[in-house]
């Protein structure tokens, strides 16, 4: 065999091995300090508070300078919803925003070296989701050496350089999720998880945040499983007919990103259990907005994408003119499903 | 005298490379099954088994027309994201543009052919090695299936209900459809490949190259109808998989083409080319399958299942160097 033959058996060899894990392994970020709204104990509570936060009127020193936005990626709806939150706020307040993300979401290197170009086109600020907490601690010393400030959003950064997180409480959303499936399951059976990964913020604080509510105020309830789909609806649907077979008994899933629900969904059709099962899901999509119309789910768990876009901008015109800013923009979310799917301030944060 | 000299090669073509690997594939197969039939509560039910079943049929058509690249020697890294390209142009013909759901399969075959076409090109005429050429199109058709689906996925729902039922509700023997079309894309491809020109000429090209130009055969233009036809079940292979989520997701498929190169070369198909087996490739897709389906009936936490998984591919891979090597 030539080399290049081997090379390339060796390298297929080596991917296929890692590429089963469904995503690129990077070191498990640490959570970030959630939101101001604290955990929510009674099920009642079905909406986290955002902060009280004032967001600018006017770009002031800001005005016509650029600030680069490096996303997770353009993969699902939600981030178009960000996208469209945050080149919406610039436009309405004359800055210039740039916004670019990986393809996908485990591609935490090309994600850096999009934050690298950034800074090297020396922005005003610059916003950033990272993908992984830890990894860009050098890119972020070289801003603050630039004198360019940073806003984390959607998942925060292991690092006192920001001088914001605009995100959702993942942690309090998902302890709401957990308390709804328990009451539409008579708060006792048996029930599985599927996240997307276990080594992105979001995947951990909404696996956690829904398996320890569970623990904590729900004993009789069992979480037969926590298994990872990495976000494929197909993947996840193929999982979660493993997970049916395996707890005949089974009585509710979690899908904690959308597609992981779209999996879920998926498979309660291809089984038949779309009325013996419950499920709830997370963010919006339309295969899930049909879903909760038709009853198929029982409800979701929407954050703000909008508004995540629409504040990291005004949090870096803020930081552009100098004032003070919080430790964390908790930018809120809802627990929505037939009953309050169509109020206007639920409307208003779903996207399709 | 005639007969004895014949037996003696019979027993010797029983005993070639490819069949053995597809025996040790085949024996590979049945002691999973076995295994977690016996160890995993559950796991022994007509329904799990047909899960698994569903579970192979978008990798086994990926597979099997990747089988076709493989044993003439090439490889195609793009079929995951092409896959998902194929699916987005049949969602934007019978979706968005509303056409006859005929026609938006039509041109998913279309497009994928298309991309076959210019990867054969890339590597006849270009003179581009396979990794490389098709890596390339991984990306193009990844950002492809993106741009022209601006980045949402195409529902089929409301405009093509029959598209899912039919693929995914209806069934014979208990088996949903999505399957028997995984089959008998398999048995086309055998067809292709065991008794046609088209197959003579795959295998000729992976084995010596050179020789079979040589001897008259235009090489380039052969080449370039391996990777078209290979993109005619790309095509298929997106829309099963449409079927299945019932809708195009653009963004997917990065990794897919791991899966159905995997399945290949478990199944005796050679990398270096010249030899490999459409049964062989079935059988090893459901290899993948069952290991995977197994392992999450089981509950093993998942970095557990990614390299058991991985230590099985390995080991198919190592198992059939070591055969290649005994007969050499």
């Amino acid at each position: 065999m030539n080399v290049v033959r081997i090379l390339g058996l060796t390298a297929t060899v080596a991917i296929a091995a890692a590429a089963c894990s469904g995503t690129a392994s990077t070191t498990p970020a640490t959570s970030a300090a959630a939101g101001a709204s604290s955990a929510p104990a009674a099920s009642g509570n079905t909406s986290g508070a955002a902060s009280a936060y004032t967001p600018p009127t006017d770009a002031g020193a800001a005005k016509g300078k650029t600030i680069a936005i490096i996303s997770k990626g353009e993969q699902h709806q939600f981030w178009q919803a960000v996208k469209k939150g945050a080149l919406d706020e610039a436009s309405k307040l004359g800055v210039t925003a740039t916004y670019q993300g990986p393809a996908t979401e485990s591609e935490v290197d090309k994600q850096l070296t999009m934050l690298q170009t950034a800074l090297s086109s020396n922005p005003a600020a610059v916003c950033f989701a990272a993908l992984d907490s830890k990894a860009a601690g050098d890119l972020l010393n070289q801003a603050k050496a630039a004198n360019i400030p940073v806003v984390g959003f959607d998942s925060g950064v292991d690092s006192d350089i920001p001088v914001t997180t605009v995100a959702t409480d993942n942690i309090a959303a998902a302890g709401v999720e957990a308390d709804k499936l328990a009451g539409l399951i008579g708060d006792s059976g048996k029930v599985a998880v599927i996240v997307h990964d276990q080594t992105s913020q979001t995947g951990i604080t909404r696996r956690d945040g829904f398996v320890n509510q569970m623990k904590a105020k729900h004993p009789n309830i069992q979480v037969v499983d926590v298994q990872y789909g990495a976000g494929d609806p197909v993947k996840s649907a193929d999982i979660a007919k493993s997970m049916m077979t395996a707890n005949p008994d089974l009585k509710g899933f979690f899908g904690a990103n959308e597609g992981s629900i779209k999996g879920i969904l998926n498979a309660l059709k291809e089984t038949g259990n779309e009325n013996k099962i419950v499920a709830v899901g997370y963010d919006s999509g339309q295969q899930q907005l049909d879903a909760i119309n038709s009853g198929v789910e029982a409800g979701a768990i929407t954050q703000n994408p909008v508004g995540i876009g629409s504040k990291c901008v005004d949090a870096a015109i803020d930081a552009i003119n100098g004032k003070a800013l919080p430790k964390n923009i908790d930018t809120g979310f809802y627990w929505f499903d037939k009953t309050n799917i169509n109020n206007p301030e639920i409307q208003a944060v779903l996207y399709k | 005298m005639q007969a004895p000299a014949a037996a003696p090669s019979r027993v010797r073509a029983l005993m070639t490379g490819e069949s053995v690997q597809r025996l040790l594939a085949l024996g590979a197969l049945l002691i999973l099954l076995v295994f977690f039939s016996v160890v995993v509560p559950h796991f022994a039910s007509t329904a799990n088994y047909i899960d698994i079943l569903t579970a192979t049929s978008v990798n086994g058509v990926l597979a099997v027309g990747v089988t076709l690249v493989i044993i003439t020697g090439g490889i195609d890294l793009s079929v995951g994201t092409a896959m998902t390209f194929c699916s987005v142009v049949a969602g934007l013909v019978s979706v968005t543009l509303g056409l006859p759901l005929p026609l938006g399969l039509l041109s998913a075959f279309a497009a994928g052919a298309a991309v076959g076409i210019v990867n054969g090109t890339l590597v006849a005429k270009a003179k581009l090695p396979p990794f490389i050429a098709t890596l390339g199109m991984l990306y193009v058709t990844l950002g492809l299936a993106q741009v022209i689906s601006n980045v949402h996925p195409i529902y089929f729902d409301a405009a093509q209900p029959q598209f899912q039922i039919f693929f995914m509700s209806k069934s014979v023997f208990g088996i949903p459809n999505i399957v028997w079309v995984m089959l008998g894309a398999a048995a086309i491809a055998w067809v292709l490949l065991n008794k046609t020109t088209f197959g003579r000429y795959t295998f000729a090209l992976g084995s010596n190259e050179e020789a079979t130009r040589i001897s008259g055969v235009n090489v380039d233009r052969w080449k370039i109808t391996v990777y078209a036809v290979e993109g005619l079940f790309v095509g298929l292979a997106g829309i099963i998989i449409a079927s299945r989520m019932n809708s195009a997701q653009p963004g997917l498929g990065v990794g897919y083409e791991l899966d159905a190169i995997a399945a290949a070369v478990i199944g005796g198909t050679s990398l270096a080319g010249g030899e490999g087996s459409i049964v062989g490739t079935v059988i090893g897709a459901f290899l993948i399958s069952t290991l995977r389906i197994g392992l999450s009936v089981a509950g093993v936490p998942d970095q557990w299942k990614s390299v058991i998984t991985g230590l099985v591919v390995i080991g198919a891979v190592w198992l059939d160097i070591l055969r290649r090597r005994a007969q050499a």
